[in-house]
């Protein structure tokens, strides 16, 4: 077991320390989840009704963008300076260091957001409990848009023009993430069971945990020839 | 013992070297040499295993380095062209947050005594952006005398060094193979250590 969990734990101390020493980064991508959210209603109007209708979407959206802003930059910098190298070569798991640098990356770029996330939601009149479920569903759907991106992100490491391509590739395997971490909210909105879409997202997350530092390690390793 | 047999690269269409042979006991150092763009960071990242090369066979105490990948690894260190030092870490945090991903753990006091030993004095505090090119350097070599390991891959271990420090990394060197270590680099400068062999791609 601490053949796991020693290597995963300064893999995590280290990009949160890295972190630590670029908030500008940690802010930028926060503020750009803010400011989505905020400028939809300033678009189609303040009508509650139609406010709370479009909430969950507007929502989730706002997640996902904000995460392909900061993902790029998840293996870049250590790809440029050779850090990744000496990962590969480290006597440690390669996929066990990866997998720090995920979770550090949901907790540096995700967290924040799931936070903010309910108090966004306010604004668009959200009851209480549909606050609740918004919160449930980010909590479950953000540690699936960074599994995902993760490959997306070790994929396109080092090609030209790989911010956008990586848009392009990632985006559309959010789709399951967004319908029902979306739906979710909206379930509940309409009065109905959100038990349905919570297992699907749920299921999600284990299935993307348990591919998604593998996959990574594996298109690193690549990217490192 | 690491030997190699057939080694071929190419790089794009173009083949950088084929059928390279050699076997490099315990205690004995390669001498890589060669003109620009020969191929002898490449031939170091396929003796790593990082790269693939295009067919032969790299073994390390008859294991293919392939085949026990953690083993091998324990056994290895591999010093790039590139620093792997972060910019905005001291040195002292680069070297410990790198010995803890390979799993070691040092006591701060080790490794700032050991950046001492590299003429760093004054410096473990400072963040690695303010450092020069040499200095750097110096920063990367220190994990030589942190981090236990029989195989040592150089690359360009001199580039920048002063006089004092390419003395004191040829002394380092000389001490490994003593102790029945190996050593791979590569080096446009003439070295004086014994029990050399050396290729010239």
């Amino acid at each position: 077991m601490s053949a796991f969990f020693v290597p995963f734990k300064q893999s995590v101390q280290r990009d949160l320390l890295l972190a630590a020493r670029h908030k500008t980064e940690l802010i930028t991508a926060l503020f750009f989840f803010v400011i989505v959210v905020n400028l939809l209603p300033l678009g189609v109007g303040p009508d509650p009704e139609l406010l709370r209708k479009i909430a969950p979407g507007i929502l989730w959206i706002g997640a996902l963008l904000a995460t392909l802003l900061g993902l790029q930059r998840m293996f870049a910098p250590d790809h440029a300076d050779g850090t990744l190298e000496q990962m590969a070569l480290s006597p440690q798991s390669f996929t066990v260091l990866v997998a720090g640098k995920i979770t550090a990356h949901w907790l540096v770029a995700g967290v924040p957001v799931v936070l903010m996330a309910p108090l966004l939601g306010l604004q668009f009149d959200l009851s209480a409990r549909s606050l609740w479920v918004l919160t449930l569903s980010f909590l479950l759907g953000r540690p699936v848009l960074s599994l995902i991106g993760s490959v997306g992100a070790a994929l396109t490491l080092g090609v030209r023009g790989g911010g956008v391509l990586l848009s392009l590739l990632i985006l559309p395997l959010y789709i399951p993430a967004l319908i029902f971490g979306a739906g979710a909210v909206e379930a509940d909105l309409a009065g109905l069971s959100i038990e349905g879409h919570m297992s699907l997202l749920a299921a999600l997350a284990v299935l993307s945990a348990f591919f998604g530092p593998w996959v990574t390690t594996f298109a690193l390793r690549i990217a490192l020839e | 013992m690491l030997s190699v047999t057939q080694l071929t690269c190419q790089r794009g269409e173009r083949v950088l070297f084929e059928g390279l042979n050699f076997e490099l006991p315990e205690g004995q150092w390669l001498h890589v040499s060669g003109a620009n763009g020969c191929g002898k960071t490449s031939l170091l990242r396929i003796l790593t295993g990082l790269a693939e090369p295009v067919s032969g066979t790299i073994s390390w105490n008859g294991a293919a380095i392939g085949e026990e990948r953690e083993v091998f690894h324990e056994d290895l260190l591999y010093l790039g062209h590139q620093g792997a030092l972060k910019e905005e870490l001291t040195p002292l945090e680069n070297l410990t947050l790198s010995l803890g991903m390979e799993g070691y753990t040092r006591a701060p006091k080790d490794v700032v005594e050991a950046l001492h030993q590299f003429g760093l004095r004054g410096r473990e505090h400072l963040p690695v952006r303010f450092l020069s090119a040499g200095q750097r350097r110096r920063v990367l070599l220190t994990r030589l005398l942190l981090r236990p390991a029989r195989l040592w891959i150089l690359d360009e271990p001199f580039t920048a060094l002063d006089v004092h420090a390419v003395a004191f990394l040829t002394e380092k060197i000389s001490a490994h193979l003593e102790t029945q270590g190996t050593v791979v680099l590569t080096s446009h400068q003439p070295l004086t250590l014994a029990h050399g062999q050396a290729i010239t791609l």
